[in-house]
């Protein structure tokens, strides 16, 4: 009897850990060198604007658009080649690059750009660039700026006029109500909107390494990036990552859940439950429960895909054909269901492909919901029937 | 007795005659002084620019820039039939598509007047970006476009809200707007260049507006273009035209009689040139100067533009045209021989012809004089002129107007090149900086100012070498530029009292209750401190403050700020005024600084320029927000 029961739930178990698996969104990865245009394979960010894909690189700043790479670079206006962040104004669609030499503005083919000698921004290592309405908020080597285009105004927010003991600010994620700013070494910065206050969020150990109370605060200090999505925020930092509903947080590390790496580079939020981490030992999605990783094995350099359970104590090797181009991710963006990937060794495009439930699941069991990435395409979720 | 009766007789006489003198005081007190610097109500001038049909070609509705109206001319008449105010310099005009609605631009208002065309009263205002200009309507007439001159942009005005919904990043100087036959898109032209490094050739763009995504998705990029006025397209959409100026403004401007001033010309781009083309209008030895108003016939048989400057029209047959640019490769724009191959009639108009329109049947040519107060009618067949329409201005310059006469004219220069207002384009600046020959070649390469409220800020130059206006008009002006000496002495009195009678523009930088904001008060504690952060006391005569005071922040005095170059003859610089600085990118008396940051950011290693570099970057930022107040 207790050997059925045992047998009856590993079983379950099993069968549970397999439908998580096949949950999990799937990808055949078509990846970009220079070989195929790319400027540069050191890939620092990846931007989507309808069907023209924007990688900034150690080496210029590439537009993919109809099979073809355009490559903007100093000579052509652009403020650096190495371009640090990216974003676009949805509603002009005008492209903003954050480089190592200050903040471009590509609009039509025309290139505008603002230094810390022509302009008011406050720093010309444009770290993070958000755009939200009027205003392009950017996070640079000393503090904050925000530029209203329609003005031409420029307010710098720095330590004189905020909580912001280290000025280092590495990610600006701009909201309706809140922007976020991760500052490196500095924790988390909010802005409210409605009052135009700051407040601080650090983590509650200090800046140590050490973590002595799990999800009583940001996880650490060094953040990098930051992800405001449905009034949740997602902050990724080098020594894990973090969620805050505005009360709680909730931490995330290697050791207690199914992320790769403590390690991150970008995080990017789907919705309240769901976000895509970027770590240097591969791309990992949360679909609020479970885990999946996709990267080049890190010891045969195979493509992989892992599915791990919540605390990452189960794993699941799915059988595939392709990673992205290598496990050192620096960002993502979504374009509907696919996925682009800045890595250190190329651009990577997952395209979805559709999960093979269908031959793995119980007859008369009925479809399964095939998660969308992004919350732009959430209300065109797919349904798979058997 | 009698010499009470003799009183009597003298007091009578007197009754008399008192009130005869006290008419003739009157009269003489009533009538306008000679040379008098400001027109009475009575000799309001119209100034119309722009103009705009209804849809049954019943109406004209006229644009009238200098008294702030509308007015619209029945057609069977010629007659204006109402006169409607709309709101300060109105510069453009549309129609919705079905006809019942007139927007018109006000560009010191910063917003649109919405008219019902059945009532010709205003039924709403819009809000627009700075120094709204053109503006055109999509074809389903729920969204206007906007030009804006000072913003540099591009507003969406949603019809049904009324809300300006977004702005786009267009040129610098924004103007003009035309909507493709087909809707699709609107292009945009602007009467500066856009920014670019110190002295390096000029050029402006022509901005592309998808009207279904209202984005801009192209820039049809214009080198060696400054100033690019109106644009018009034609009825099949395979040809645009966009009448520009291309200034020589790189090599001194001692080559007049090579004729290397300025270039008049066109640029044709569209299917039926397969690209972008340049095409000269001048000849080699007469020029049609400011080519400003274009409009292309239903047919595409001829194009007609307006030559401000000039007092004419020119006409284009567009096969010739056509044939000699499918014949010649490019670059020919420099060659004036060109012309010749392509342009039939020049046909002269009043005194600065601006906006242009065509009858629905093309046979009809309508042409605005803006500084007559009339509007030329011609036969497009035979290119004669066949009436004038007399829009109801005062009939008599006075010194203002004649003033402006002369300084919106090229007839006083050496083959008609040029005007005062090739290079202060609606009297403000160009954006450019010059090699003016006086100073010796390659000496002393200056940038072009701002002409507001200029009493007061004497001298001129920025080497403040003309002790006064008539200087700076007179010999320097018409000998030195124009290469002739044709101003009377009356003549040169009117331009100066007209210069000196040209306004401030509004200041958007302002707050509407005339506070400042608190980074603009932490910007004028900069301004007027007199201690470094350090607590070092500032000499007096290197605070702002020192030089630039008085109500027009000019000192009137030559100083050495450390901005001089090795080939500027001297380090002393004039002391400019500021009110309205921030109109007038590039700054230094070179313009090598392309903005206001550059002047101290790296411009100003010594503090020369005042002291500034104890200034964090935020202190920096709230001088120059403060600066933009002024």
């Amino acid at each position: 009897m207790k050997r059925r029961i045992c047998f009856a739930a590993l079983t379950l178990l099993f069968a549970l850990s397999l439908a998580a698996a096949q949950d999990m969104p799937r990808f055949r990865w078509e990846n970009f060198t220079t070989a195929n245009g790319l400027p540069n394979n050191h890939v620092f960010c990846v931007l989507v604007d309808g069907n023209r894909i924007w990688a900034g690189t150690e080496d210029g700043l590439g537009m993919y658009e109809s099979g073809k790479w355009k490559v903007y670079r100093p000579k052509d206006g652009l403020a650096h080649q190495a371009v640090l962040s990216l974003a676009v104004d949805r509603r002009t669609g005008d492209v903003w690059a954050g480089t190592m030499g200050g903040l471009s503005r590509i609009s039509a083919g025309r290139i505008d750009t603002f230094t810390q000698l022509n302009s008011g921004l406050s720093n010309d290592i444009v770290y993070g660039v958000g755009v939200r309405g009027d205003y392009v908020w950017t996070a640079t080597a000393a503090g904050a700026s925000r530029l209203n285009a329609r003005t031409g105004h420029w307010d710098l927010y720095n330590e004189r006029n905020t909580p912001m003991f280290e000025i280092w600010t590495y990610a600006v994620s701009p909201g309706e109500d809140k922007v976020y700013y991760a500052v490196w070494g500095g924790g988390v910065l909010e802005y409210d909107v409605a009052t135009g206050h700051w407040k601080d969020y650090n983590d509650p150990d200090g800046e140590t390494e050490m973590v002595l109370m799990k999800d009583q605060g940001l996880i650490h200090e060094i953040t990098t990036s930051v992800s405001y999505v449905d009034k949740i925020l997602w902050v990724a930092t080098y020594f894990g990552a973090s969620r805050y509903d505005g009360r709680y947080w909730h931490n995330f590390l290697t050791k207690d859940s199914g992320l790769p790496s403590n390690f991150l580079s970008q995080i990017k939020g789907v919705d309240a439950s769901r976000a895509w981490f970027s770590t240097d030992k591969g791309l990992a999605y949360f679909d609020g429960t479970n885990w999946a990783i996709y990267r080049p094995a890190l010891d045969t350099h195979k493509p992989e895909m892992l599915v791990r359970d919540t605390e990452g104590k189960k794993e699941t090797r799915i059988p595939v054909d392709s990673a992205p181009a290598h496990n050192y991710i620096l960002g993502v963006d979504f374009q509907g269901d696919d996925i682009w990937v800045a890595t250190a060794e190329g651009l990577s495009h997952g395209i979805r492909q559709q999960n093979a439930v269908a031959q793995l699941r119980p007859a008369g069991t009925g479809g399964v919901r095939v998660s969308s990435l992004s919350k732009s395409t959430k209300e065109s979720s797919s349904v798979v029937h058997h | 007795m009698p010499n009470a009766r003799n009183n009597s007789a003298i007091l009578r006489l007197g009754a008399k005659i008192v009130p005869i003198f006290a008419l003739i005081l009157v009269a003489i007190a009533a009538k306008p002084a000679p040379q008098t610097s400001q027109p009475q109500e009575s000799e309001r001038y119209l100034s119309p620019i722009e103009m705009a049909f209804s849809p049954d070609g019943r109406w004209l509705y006229v644009v009238c820039e200098k008294s702030d109206e509308l007015r619209v001319v029945d057609m069977q008449s010629l007659k204006v039939v109402a006169t409607i105010a709309v709101g300060h310099v109105p510069r453009g005009i549309v129609l919705s598509p079905d006809g019942r609605e007139v927007y018109v631009t006000n560009s010191w208002t910063d917003t649109v007047s919405v008219l019902d065309s059945a009532t010709l009263k205003i039924v709403r205002t819009l809000s627009t970006g700075a120094e709204p200009t053109g503006i055109v309507s999509d074809r389903a007439g729920q969204t206007l476009y906007v030009a804006n001159r000072l913003s540099n942009d591009v507003s969406v005005i949603d019809l049904k809200t009324g809300e300006e919904t977004k702005r786009l990043l267009a040129g610098r100087g924004a103007s003009y707007l035309a909507l493709s036959p087909d809707g699709k898109f609107v292009y945009g032209t602007h009467i500066y260049p856009n920014p670019a490094s110190h002295r390096t050739q000029p050029n402006s763009e022509i901005t592309v507006i998808d009207t279904a995504r209202q984005v801009v998705v192209d820039r049809k990029e214009l080198h060696n273009v400054a100033g690019v006025f109106r644009v018009a397209l034609s009825a099949d959409g395979k040809l645009g035209v966009a009448a520009q100026l291309r200034p020589k403004n790189l090599i001194p401007l001692a080559h007049v009689g090579h004729g290397w001033a300025f270039g008049d010309s066109l640029t044709l781009f569209g299917d039926d040139v397969n690209g972008i083309v340049q095409v000269p209008i001048d000849e080699l030895d007469r020029y049609y100067v400011l080519p400003w108003g274009t409009v292309i016939t239903p047919d595409k048989s001829k194009l007609f533009v307006t030559t401000a400057n000039s007092e004419s029209v020119t006409v284009i047959d567009i096969q010739k045209l056509f044939k000699f640019v499918h014949a010649h490769p490019q670059p020919f724009v420099n060659d004036l021989s060109a012309s010749a191959n392509y342009v039939t009639a020049r046909i002269p108009v009043g005194r600065n012809p601006r906006g242009v329109v065509l009858s629905a049947d093309g046979k009809r040519l309508y042409v605005a004089n803006r500084l007559d107060d009339n509007i030329t009618l011609i036969n497009t067949a035979t290119n004669k002129v066949v009436s004038t329409i007399d829009l109801g201005g005062p009939k008599t310059a006075n010194a203002l107007r004649r003033g402006e006469q002369a300084f919106f004219t090229a007839r006083y220069s050496f083959q008609g090149q040029f005007g005062c207002s090739n290079c202060h384009i609606d009297a403000t600046v160009d954006g450019l900086q010059w090699d003016l020959e006086p100073d010796g070649f390659g000496k002393d390469i200056v940038d072009n100012r701002l002409l507001e409220n200029l009493a007061g800020t004497e001298p001129f130059k920025w080497n403040g070498g003309n002790p006064d206006m008539p200087t700076e008009c007179g010999p320097r002006t018409e000998k030195f530029f124009y290469r002739s000496q044709s101003f009377t002495d009356q003549e040169l009195t009117d331009v100066v009292s007209f210069v000196y009678s040209l306004p401030y523009r509004p200041n958007r930088n302002r707050l509407p209750n005339g506070e400042l904001t608190p980074a603009q008060e932490r910007g004028k504690a900069v301004f007027e401190r007199t201690r470094t952060k350090r607590g070092q006391p500032i000499p007096e005569s290197n605070q702002c403050g020192y030089c630039h005071s008085g109500p027009k922040f000019t000192n009137q005095q030559r100083f050495d700020v450390g901005t001089g170059k090795p080939t500027d003859r001297s380090p002393l610089i004039d002391v400019p005024q500021l009110p309205n600085v921030a109109d007038s990118a590039p700054y230094l008396h070179d313009g090598s600084a392309r903005s206001l940051e550059e002047i101290w950011t790296i411009y100003n290693p010594q503090d020369k320029h005042g002291v500034t570099n104890d200034l964090t970057k935020d202190e920096l930022n709230d001088l120059i927000e403060y600066l933009k107040t002024l």
